[in-house]
């Protein structure tokens, strides 16, 4: 199985015949079974993702079906609808759900609205040598450990912190810990992972299109939602992926800038933590599991999943 | 930092003799019995003799309680244990009882440092099995008001080895607080003054502290245990945390918050450890005081797995760190009471006094933390008692 | 489109005011690794040196750091094989289910880290009846990374086309060759692209982590979360933090060349 490819320049370069090996007869039968050269290619991915990741997933819903005996912690395997009911009619959880949906939808704003300057910046206006240090910029502060950087903005948002030193001179004030400080920590520890596709999205639109565009008259306002925001739409929702389900579930930062406020992810981790109470907990992970696969629906017939 | 060494260094000859006594035991009784698991209905038995040690031990607890000198070289009370009983000590820490609760469902501990609010939950589970204390010498040491109470032994059976204990005590600013409280009506009934400063432990077992208030505020109620509180009084507590909720800027449960909390003035009231006034960077304006209504408080209990795979090991670790040398080390690196009578004696000068060690008057004052349970803590028995699931779901609709 | 000089500037100002409130709570813990206050509180008091001593000589925090990279390595390498393999298949065939297919890659990503934490907890405990491990945090981390490479990889795939791997299958050369002397050095930036996410998705993931991880297994999220526990250790973690901060430009500066260098080949 080797090609030749070091013959001398100038000289015509031949290729030898194939040798008959086992490998070889291997490679030929495969190009000749596109059937079976899909199932190799897939069956290794879907072995994993379906074994472990799918029935993971289903045996945590049928696990909402059961349960607990709440002393001894055991989980009993009675069929019930109780979990799924106290989730649907239960006031507190339609509250965390609307409060959560909530955040996580403004995080995911927020940080679209802040990336779509900067990505368009690195990728059309920055020179390439920019362009390699502002990567660089954004990448950075992925490494910083999460916790340190929810910590730090702890410290940020304080009524002694930074940010009321800053602002103190213009008349502005730390909004103190809860759900706005929330919204801010988690949009900016998930900023990256917005900042990252739309860059590389923004990065494929040739910039003979957007001249093209200009020479027939467009403006650039124009030009932008005609030309530009078809082409990233798909690169926007593969952020918005990342940062309205990672704030989906989140539980960490609102517990640490949150105040006294608490999120679906609270409620979840709660009850396997706290109450033990998994069944439940299982019940409570219904509402993201929904809310996701809604979402991914919607994104779905917008046709961008196809291009993510 | 450097009189851990010290000690380590001080101590090693007793510990030489306590490891050949434990090691001539284990000779004499070398016909390595194991835990007698599987007892059918009456649930896991102590052991009645020690085999010989494993080589390993498995242990989980809250972080601080078993330091190995990774995170510090200064502070380390596992390597001794390690050198004296060639018992290699693995460990994980966790961040609420709750967590510990759940961890030991995993059978892959031989022993848990528990807190009351988990240990009978993790008797009724089966999860830890009774420790029989004539094979732990040190056990004589331990302050007598810690022994057989109702969050280490079962009837008047000993599930474990007191460690430190502590308050649960209320700290406040003291300029923005004044006149100095002495009751909790700060936090409660007052709390409206300090709209959006005030912060309270972040767990079901919070309601405790409210029930203690109302014990004091409403005797009505006619609650006698904190922890035993039936339909109606759990509904008047979580009433009274409602009315609070609206006034908390937030709820802690790892330290490090509350210290910048009350170091910034974010919180200037609310409850709090003593180890966490120790913590607070010098000149910062607050105070702690035990208010007249009492207070809860913790007092640790280590365990034994009932599926223990190391138990020889386990009771080895048990006895290590209930001996007022390593017990001094531990309960001062993490900020409490020992548990050991003697153990003050090798705790640096004044940490013991901070936390009021073996100040039994002082330990009356506290309401130890315990499983809720069904039936009454306080021997009521015309009524059903609320366990801890509904105080679960009850903290979960307080904070809303 | 032409963008005129004050379109450029405003753009370049509010680049410039992005990074800024990027850097800004770096900033801060910068400052704090060198702060006298041991809970992290604004300003410093004062300037020591202790907590940097302290990082270098804690075991700890190496430990964490070395498992940390075992397990982020491990999976990072998991992930690139499957979403590999995952990307050639959707791009190159259609199939019944490949919109299913698709939807399973993203989902482990999409659902919040919480769900698949205990998802996976109970299956290993329960199902499987395995004890968590090392192993098992690398399965639960390899499984949420193969979507950046995926992405990264189908991405690529897409805008390569076929007619270099075709030509080379028409001049004779077998399936494995064409992958590996064509198709694979065009993917090369994208896996690293890819890789590179992966490896940085689960170096600081923490709350998948948390459920998978069995006893002792201490990677460096779950490290810094004691050390917040712990009295007085919190400056420790700032200096990690800043460290980790500075050591990163190696990686990602080494994925710029070689994207680099692909562009000027091309």
């Amino acid at each position: 199985m080797t090609v030749d490819a070091t013959a001398p320049p100038g000289k015509r370069m031949t290729v030898p015949p194939p040798r008959d090996t086992l490998g070889r007869r291997g490679s030929v039968f495969l190009s000749r079974h596109r059937r079976l050269r899909l199932t190799l290619l897939l069956s290794a991915p879907l072995f994993w993702l379906g074994l472990i990741y799918i029935v993971a997933l289903v045996a945590l819903l049928i696990t909402s079906l059961w349960t607990v005996d709440t002393f001894t912690g055991q989980i009993s395997q009675t069929w019930t609808l109780e979990n799924i009911i106290t989730v649907l009619t239960g006031s507190l959880y339609q509250t965390v759900t609307v409060r959560t949906v909530g955040v996580a939808l403004l995080v995911t704003i927020v940080d679209i609205v802040i990336a779509l300057p900067i990505a368009f910046y690195m990728a059309k206006v920055a020179s390439p040598r920019m362009q390699r240090i502002l990567v660089i910029a954004v990448l950075m502060p992925l490494w910083a450990s999460y916790l340190v950087k929810a910590y730090a903005w702890r410290s940020v948002l304080s009524q002694e912190g930074i940010l009321n030193w800053l602002l103190a001179p213009f008349g502005g004030e730390s909004p103190g810990y809860g759900l706005p400080a929330t919204i801010i920590t988690l949009s900016y520890l998930w900023l990256p992972y917005v900042i990252l596709p739309i860059y590389a999205g923004l990065e494929r639109v040739p910039d003979s299109l957007l001249e093209a565009s200009s020479d027939l008259g467009g403006k650039t306002v124009s030009t932008l939602r005609l030309v530009v925001l078809p082409i990233i739409w798909p690169a926007i929702i593969a952020g918005s992926i990342f940062s309205f389900s990672l704030s989906l579930g989140d539980y960490i930062t609102v517990n640490i800038v949150g105040g006294a406020n608490q999120l679906l992810g609270n409620l979840v981790y709660t009850n396997v933590g706290a109450a033990n109470n998994l069944p439940l907990a299982a019940a409570i992970a219904l509402i993201p599991i929904v809310i996701i696969f809604g979402y991914l629906a919607t994104v779905r017939r917008t046709g961008a999943l196809e291009n993510l | 930092m450097k009189r851990y060494s010290e000690n380590r260094r001080g101590r090693l000859p007793s510990a030489v003799l306590t490891g050949l006594a434990i090691a001539s035991v284990a000779v004499l009784t070398a016909c390595g019995t194991t835990q007698g698991g599987g007892g059918g209905s009456e649930g896991p038995k102590a052991a009645d003799e020690l085999g010989k040690t494993e080589g390993a031990v498995s242990i989980l607890a809250w972080p601080g309680y078993v330091e190995d000198g990774s995170n510090d070289p200064a502070v380390d009370w596992v390597s001794a244990f390690e050198d004296e009983t060639g018992c290699k000590v693995t460990s994980k820490t966790y961040g609420t009882s709750d967590e510990a609760f759940n961890l030991m469902k995993t059978g892959e501990y031989d022993v848990v440092a528990a807190s009351g609010d988990a240990s009978l939950r993790l008797v009724a589970a089966g999860d830890v099995a009774p420790v029989n204390t004539d094979l732990i010498p040190n056990y004589e040491g331990i302050y007598d008001f810690l022994k057989m109470q109702s969050w280490n032994s079962v009837d008047g059976v000993s599930y474990g080895i007191p460690h430190g204990y502590g308050a649960n005590l209320l700290m406040y600013n003291t300029e923005a607080v004044t006149p100095a409280p002495t009751s909790w009506d700060v936090v409660f009934d007052k709390s409206s003054e300090y709209k959006g400063k005030v912060t309270a432990y972040d767990s079901p077992i919070y309601i405790a502290d409210a029930a203690v208030y109302l014990m004091a505020h409403q005797p009505d109620l006619g609650i006698e245990n904190p922890y035993a509180l039936d339909e109606t009084q759990l509904a008047a507590a979580v009433e009274l945390l409602k009315e609070q909720r609206v006034n908390i800027g937030e709820y802690w449960s790892d330290y490090l918050k509350e210290i910048q909390a009350f170091e910034t003035g974010d919180t200037v009231v609310g409850t709090t450890w003593q180890v966490i006034r120790n913590s607070l960077a010098e000149g910062t304006k607050a105070e702690v005081v035990l208010p007249e209504e009492g207070v809860t408080g913790w007092s640790d209990t280590w365990m034994i797995a009932s599926e223990a795979t190391n138990p020889n090991c386990a009771y080895e670790w048990l006895d290590y760190i209930a001996s007022p040398e390593a017990n001094a080390q531990a309960t001062e690196y993490f900020g409490e009471a020992p548990s050991n009578q003697a153990a003050c004696d090798f705790r640096s000068e004044g940490s013991c006094e901070s936390f009021h060690a073996g100040d039994a008057d002082y330990a009356s004052k506290i309401w130890y933390w315990s499983t809720p349970i069904a039936e009454c803590l306080d021997g009521r028995t015309d009524v059903e008692c609320t366990d801890y699931s509904a105080w679960t779901t009850a903290w979960q609709e307080i904070k809303g | 489109m032409r963008l005129s000089r004050a379109a450029r500037g405003i753009l370049g100002g509010l680049t410039v005011l992005v990074l800024a409130g990027i850097y800004l709570p770096l900033f801060v813990v910068f400052v704090n690794s060198f702060s006298t206050s041991t809970s992290l509180s604004w300003p410093p008091p004062g300037f020591t040196l202790e907590w940097w001593a302290k990082a270098f000589r804690s075991e700890g925090a190496l430990d964490a750091l070395v498992t940390s990279v075992q397990i982020a390595s491990v999976s990072t390498l998991i992930a690139l094989v499957l979403g590999t393999l995952i990307s050639l298949a959707l791009q190159r065939y259609s199939f019944f289910g490949r919109e299913a297919v698709s939807l399973l890659v993203i989902l482990p990503i999409a659902l919040p880290g919480i769900i698949t934490g205990i998802a996976l907890n109970n299956a290993f405990r329960t199902i499987l009846g395995v004890q968590l491990s090392i192993y098992t945090v690398i399965v639960a981390h390899a499984t949420f990374c193969i979507v950046t490479v995926f992405n990264n990889v189908i991405a690529r795939l897409r805008r390569l086309g076929t007619s270099i791997e075709d030509a080379s299958a028409d001049l004779g050369a077998g399936l494995w060759t064409t992958f590996r002397l064509i198709t694979f050095p065009q993917l090369r930036s994208a896996l690293f692209a890819g890789g590179l996410l992966a490896f940085a998705l689960s170096f600081d993931e923490i709350i998948v982590t948390t459920f998978t991880a069995g006893a002792g297994v201490k990677t460096l999220p779950l490290w810094i979360l004691d050390n917040l526990f712990r009295p007085n250790q919190a400056p420790v973690v700032n200096v990690i933090a800043v460290v980790l901060v500075i050591v990163s430009i190696i990686p990602i500066y080494i994925a710029q060349r070689i994207a680099g260098a692909e562009k000027i080949v091309r």
